[in-house]
Protein backbone atom coordinates (compact mmCIF):
# COMPACT_ATOMS: atom_id res chain seq x y z
CA UNK A 1 0.00 0.00 0.00
CA UNK A 2 1.50 3.22 -1.53
CA UNK A 3 0.71 4.67 2.78
CA UNK A 4 3.01 2.34 4.23
CA UNK A 5 7.02 3.60 4.72
CA UNK A 6 8.58 4.05 7.66
CA UNK A 7 8.76 7.94 6.93
CA UNK A 8 4.70 8.21 6.27
CA UNK A 9 4.20 5.78 9.45
CA UNK A 10 6.66 8.40 11.61
CA UNK A 11 4.34 11.41 10.63
CA UNK A 12 1.59 9.24 11.21
CA UNK A 13 -0.01 9.27 7.58
CA UNK A 14 -3.84 8.23 7.10
CA UNK A 15 -5.35 6.62 3.78
CA UNK A 16 -8.23 8.78 3.09
CA UNK A 17 -8.80 7.19 -0.27
CA UNK A 18 -7.60 5.76 -3.74
CA UNK A 19 -9.69 5.70 -7.10
CA UNK A 20 -8.96 6.13 -10.90
CA UNK A 21 -5.78 8.46 -10.42
CA UNK A 22 -7.05 10.35 -7.58
CA UNK A 23 -5.95 10.11 -4.43
CA UNK A 24 -5.85 11.71 -0.57
CA UNK A 25 -4.13 11.16 2.39
CA UNK A 26 -4.69 13.50 5.72
CA UNK A 27 -1.32 13.87 8.77
CA UNK A 28 -3.21 14.55 12.16
CA UNK A 29 -1.47 17.45 14.09
CA UNK A 30 0.96 16.90 16.59
CA UNK A 31 3.59 18.96 18.23
CA UNK A 32 6.89 17.29 16.34
CA UNK A 33 5.55 18.39 12.91
CA UNK A 34 5.25 21.83 13.51
CA UNK A 35 7.51 24.32 12.08
CA UNK A 36 7.44 26.96 14.62
CA UNK A 37 6.88 25.81 18.66
CA UNK A 38 4.92 28.92 18.98
CA UNK A 39 2.48 29.10 16.41
CA UNK A 40 2.29 25.63 16.31
CA UNK A 41 2.16 25.33 12.58
CA UNK A 42 2.62 22.28 10.80
CA UNK A 43 6.24 22.49 9.19
CA UNK A 44 6.28 22.73 5.32
CA UNK A 45 8.25 19.97 4.96
CA UNK A 46 5.74 17.81 6.50
CA UNK A 47 3.25 19.59 3.78
CA UNK A 48 5.93 18.47 0.47
CA UNK A 49 6.05 14.70 2.04
CA UNK A 50 2.58 14.21 2.47
CA UNK A 51 2.06 15.89 -1.04
CA UNK A 52 5.21 13.75 -2.78
CA UNK A 53 3.28 10.51 -0.73
CA UNK A 54 -0.36 11.67 -2.22
CA UNK A 55 0.63 11.95 -5.92
CA UNK A 56 2.32 8.65 -5.66
CA UNK A 57 -0.92 6.99 -4.43
CA UNK A 58 -2.73 9.05 -6.69
CA UNK A 59 -0.46 7.54 -9.66
CA UNK A 60 -0.04 3.90 -8.29
CA UNK A 61 -4.12 4.25 -7.93
CA UNK A 62 -4.45 4.47 -12.03
CA UNK A 63 -3.77 0.74 -12.13
CA UNK A 64 -4.02 -2.41 -11.42
CA UNK A 65 -0.52 -3.94 -12.33
CA UNK A 66 2.04 -3.18 -9.18
CA UNK A 67 4.42 -0.65 -10.40
CA UNK A 68 6.77 1.97 -8.29
CA UNK A 69 7.13 5.79 -9.16
CA UNK A 70 9.71 8.20 -8.22
CA UNK A 71 9.87 12.13 -8.14
CA UNK A 72 11.67 13.49 -11.28
CA UNK A 73 10.27 17.13 -10.00
CA UNK A 74 7.73 18.98 -7.69
CA UNK A 75 7.11 22.32 -7.57
CA UNK A 76 4.91 23.53 -4.43
CA UNK A 77 3.08 27.12 -3.95
CA UNK A 78 2.71 28.08 -0.44
CA UNK A 79 -0.77 29.58 -0.53
CA UNK A 80 -0.54 30.49 3.66
CA UNK A 81 -0.10 28.17 6.67
CA UNK A 82 -1.81 25.92 8.04
CA UNK A 83 -3.70 26.69 11.01
CA UNK A 84 -2.81 26.59 14.12
CA UNK A 85 -2.22 22.82 15.62
CA UNK A 86 -4.43 21.81 12.67
CA UNK A 87 -3.30 19.09 10.90
CA UNK A 88 -3.83 18.77 6.67
CA UNK A 89 -5.49 16.92 3.95
CA UNK A 90 -3.73 16.47 0.91
CA UNK A 91 -5.20 15.70 -2.66
CA UNK A 92 -3.82 14.56 -5.92
CA UNK A 93 -5.27 13.98 -9.34
CA UNK A 94 -2.38 12.39 -11.79
CA UNK A 95 -3.99 13.89 -14.87
CA UNK A 96 -1.74 12.35 -17.68
CA UNK A 97 0.31 8.40 -17.71
CA UNK A 98 2.57 7.73 -20.63
CA UNK A 99 4.50 4.82 -20.64
CA UNK A 100 7.57 6.38 -18.73
CA UNK A 101 6.23 9.36 -16.90
CA UNK A 102 3.22 10.54 -14.66
CA UNK A 103 2.01 14.41 -14.51
CA UNK A 104 0.09 14.73 -11.41
CA UNK A 105 -1.17 17.61 -9.53
CA UNK A 106 -2.10 18.23 -5.69
CA UNK A 107 -3.43 20.72 -3.20
CA UNK A 108 -3.52 20.81 0.49
CA UNK A 109 -6.07 22.32 2.60
CA UNK A 110 -6.80 22.56 6.69
CA UNK A 111 -10.37 23.22 6.69
CA UNK A 112 -11.37 24.04 3.10
CA UNK A 113 -11.06 22.24 -0.08
CA UNK A 114 -11.69 25.81 -1.99
CA UNK A 115 -9.12 27.84 0.34
CA UNK A 116 -5.86 25.40 -0.39
CA UNK A 117 -2.62 26.24 1.60
CA UNK A 118 -0.78 24.72 -0.76
CA UNK A 119 -0.54 24.31 -4.30
CA UNK A 120 1.86 21.49 -6.39
CA UNK A 121 2.74 19.99 -9.77
CA UNK A 122 4.65 17.03 -10.06
CA UNK A 123 6.34 14.82 -13.15
CA UNK A 124 7.51 11.12 -11.76
CA UNK A 125 9.21 8.05 -13.44
CA UNK A 126 6.91 5.25 -13.71
CA UNK A 127 8.93 2.03 -13.64
CA UNK A 128 6.53 -0.74 -14.70
CA UNK A 129 6.77 -4.32 -14.21
CA UNK A 130 8.79 -6.19 -16.75
CA UNK A 131 6.36 -6.83 -19.95
CA UNK A 132 3.85 -9.64 -19.63
CA UNK B 1 31.83 32.65 10.89
CA UNK B 2 30.87 34.84 14.19
CA UNK B 3 29.85 33.57 17.55
CA UNK B 4 26.59 35.75 16.58
CA UNK B 5 25.99 33.15 13.59
CA UNK B 6 27.04 30.27 15.34
CA UNK B 7 24.47 31.56 18.02
CA UNK B 8 21.98 32.31 15.58
CA UNK B 9 22.33 28.55 14.26
CA UNK B 10 21.91 26.59 17.69
CA UNK B 11 18.65 28.83 17.99
CA UNK B 12 17.04 27.92 14.63
CA UNK B 13 18.49 23.78 15.28
CA UNK B 14 16.51 24.09 18.46
CA UNK B 15 13.22 25.84 17.58
CA UNK B 16 11.74 23.88 15.21
CA UNK B 17 10.16 20.46 16.27
CA UNK B 18 10.04 19.28 12.84
CA UNK B 19 14.12 20.05 12.64
CA UNK B 20 14.24 17.36 15.51
CA UNK B 21 11.72 14.88 14.22
CA UNK B 22 14.31 14.83 11.08
CA UNK B 23 17.05 14.70 13.16
CA UNK B 24 18.88 17.33 11.18
CA UNK B 25 21.94 19.44 12.65
CA UNK B 26 24.41 21.84 10.90
CA UNK B 27 28.28 23.54 11.08
CA UNK B 28 30.27 25.95 9.99
CA UNK B 29 33.01 25.53 7.97
CA UNK B 30 34.46 28.82 8.09
CA UNK B 31 31.40 30.82 6.73
CA UNK B 32 29.91 27.65 5.19
CA UNK B 33 27.05 26.56 6.99
CA UNK B 34 26.97 22.80 6.28
CA UNK B 35 23.21 20.99 7.07
CA UNK B 36 24.09 17.15 8.17
CA UNK B 37 20.90 14.76 8.17
CA UNK B 38 22.22 11.59 9.33
CA UNK B 39 20.78 8.24 8.31
CA UNK B 40 17.57 7.13 10.89
CA UNK B 41 15.31 4.29 10.10
CA UNK B 42 12.03 6.80 10.38
CA UNK B 43 13.23 8.66 6.78
CA UNK B 44 12.77 5.81 4.56
CA UNK B 45 10.23 6.48 2.02
CA UNK B 46 11.03 3.03 -0.41
CA UNK B 47 11.96 -0.25 1.58
CA UNK B 48 12.53 -2.20 -1.47
CA UNK B 49 15.32 0.63 -2.64
CA UNK B 50 15.80 1.24 0.34
CA UNK B 51 15.52 4.88 -0.52
CA UNK B 52 15.48 7.96 1.90
CA UNK B 53 11.69 9.52 0.92
CA UNK B 54 11.87 12.38 -1.36
CA UNK B 55 9.47 14.70 1.22
CA UNK B 56 12.21 14.28 3.55
CA UNK B 57 15.03 15.27 1.42
CA UNK B 58 12.98 18.27 0.41
CA UNK B 59 11.83 19.31 3.70
CA UNK B 60 15.88 18.72 4.49
CA UNK B 61 16.76 21.49 1.44
CA UNK B 62 13.69 23.98 2.53
CA UNK B 63 14.97 23.82 6.08
CA UNK B 64 18.93 24.25 5.03
CA UNK B 65 17.36 27.73 2.87
CA UNK B 66 15.99 28.56 6.00
CA UNK B 67 18.56 27.97 8.23
CA UNK B 68 20.85 29.91 6.07
CA UNK B 69 18.63 32.87 5.46
CA UNK B 70 18.10 33.40 9.59
CA UNK B 71 21.43 33.31 10.08
CA UNK B 72 22.34 35.42 7.03
CA UNK B 73 19.08 37.96 8.34
CA UNK B 74 19.40 37.28 11.82
CA UNK B 75 15.73 38.94 11.82
CA UNK B 76 13.73 37.13 14.62
CA UNK B 77 10.79 36.83 12.68
CA UNK B 78 11.62 33.63 10.21
CA UNK B 79 10.88 33.79 6.43
CA UNK B 80 8.17 32.14 5.05
CA UNK B 81 8.30 29.87 2.16
CA UNK B 82 6.34 31.19 -0.95
CA UNK B 83 7.21 28.46 -3.34
CA UNK B 84 9.65 26.15 -3.71
CA UNK B 85 10.58 23.84 -6.91
CA UNK B 86 12.37 20.35 -5.96
CA UNK B 87 14.76 18.23 -8.95
CA UNK B 88 15.32 14.77 -7.98
CA UNK B 89 18.41 13.49 -9.72
CA UNK B 90 19.29 10.20 -8.05
CA UNK B 91 17.15 7.88 -4.62
CA UNK B 92 18.66 8.98 -1.57
CA UNK B 93 20.64 6.16 -0.24
CA UNK B 94 20.31 5.04 3.44
CA UNK B 95 23.07 7.17 4.75
CA UNK B 96 23.90 10.86 6.02
CA UNK B 97 22.75 13.45 3.71
CA UNK B 98 24.44 17.04 3.04
CA UNK B 99 23.19 20.05 1.98
CA UNK B 100 23.87 23.40 0.60
CA UNK B 101 21.93 26.93 0.39
CA UNK B 102 23.45 29.67 -1.62
CA UNK B 103 21.12 32.89 -1.69
CA UNK B 104 21.40 33.81 -4.84
CA UNK B 105 19.25 37.11 -4.16
CA UNK B 106 18.21 38.60 -1.10
CA UNK B 107 15.84 41.43 -1.44
CA UNK B 108 14.22 43.68 0.51
CA UNK B 109 10.74 41.60 0.62
CA UNK B 110 12.12 38.75 -1.08
CA UNK B 111 15.43 36.03 -1.27
CA UNK B 112 15.70 33.96 -4.11
CA UNK B 113 17.78 30.43 -3.09
CA UNK B 114 19.09 27.49 -4.54
CA UNK B 115 20.02 24.40 -2.34
CA UNK B 116 21.83 21.07 -3.18
CA UNK B 117 21.59 17.98 -1.09
CA UNK B 118 24.38 15.20 -2.16
CA UNK B 119 25.72 12.36 0.08
CA UNK B 120 29.28 10.52 -1.27
CA UNK B 121 30.03 13.47 -3.10
CA UNK B 122 29.46 17.01 -3.85
CA UNK B 123 30.23 16.04 -7.82
CA UNK B 124 27.26 13.42 -7.12
CA UNK B 125 23.84 15.49 -6.19
CA UNK B 126 21.19 13.93 -5.04
CA UNK B 127 18.94 16.46 -5.21
CA UNK B 128 18.18 20.50 -5.75
CA UNK B 129 15.73 22.89 -4.67
CA UNK B 130 15.41 26.42 -5.96
CA UNK B 131 12.70 28.37 -3.58
CA UNK B 132 11.27 32.34 -2.91
CA UNK B 133 10.92 33.02 0.42
CA UNK B 134 9.12 36.32 1.99
CA UNK B 135 11.78 37.50 4.56
CA UNK B 136 10.77 38.26 8.46
CA UNK B 137 10.30 42.37 9.21
CA UNK B 138 13.45 42.86 11.52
Amino acid sequence: MATSSPQSAALGFRFVFADKGRGSIEVPWREELAGDPDSGVIAGGVVTTLLDHTCGLAITSTATGLFSTATLDLRIDYMRPAAPRAGVIAEAHCYKLTRTIAFVRAQAWDADPADPIATAQAAFVVNRPAAA
Amino acid sequence: MSEDAARQLEAFLQRAPYVRFLGMQAEFAGDELTAILPFAEHLIGNTFLPALHGGVIGGFMEMTALAQLSVTQGSPRPPKTIDITIEYLRPGKPQTTYARADLRKVGRRIANVHVEAWQDSRDHPVAFLRGHFLLGES
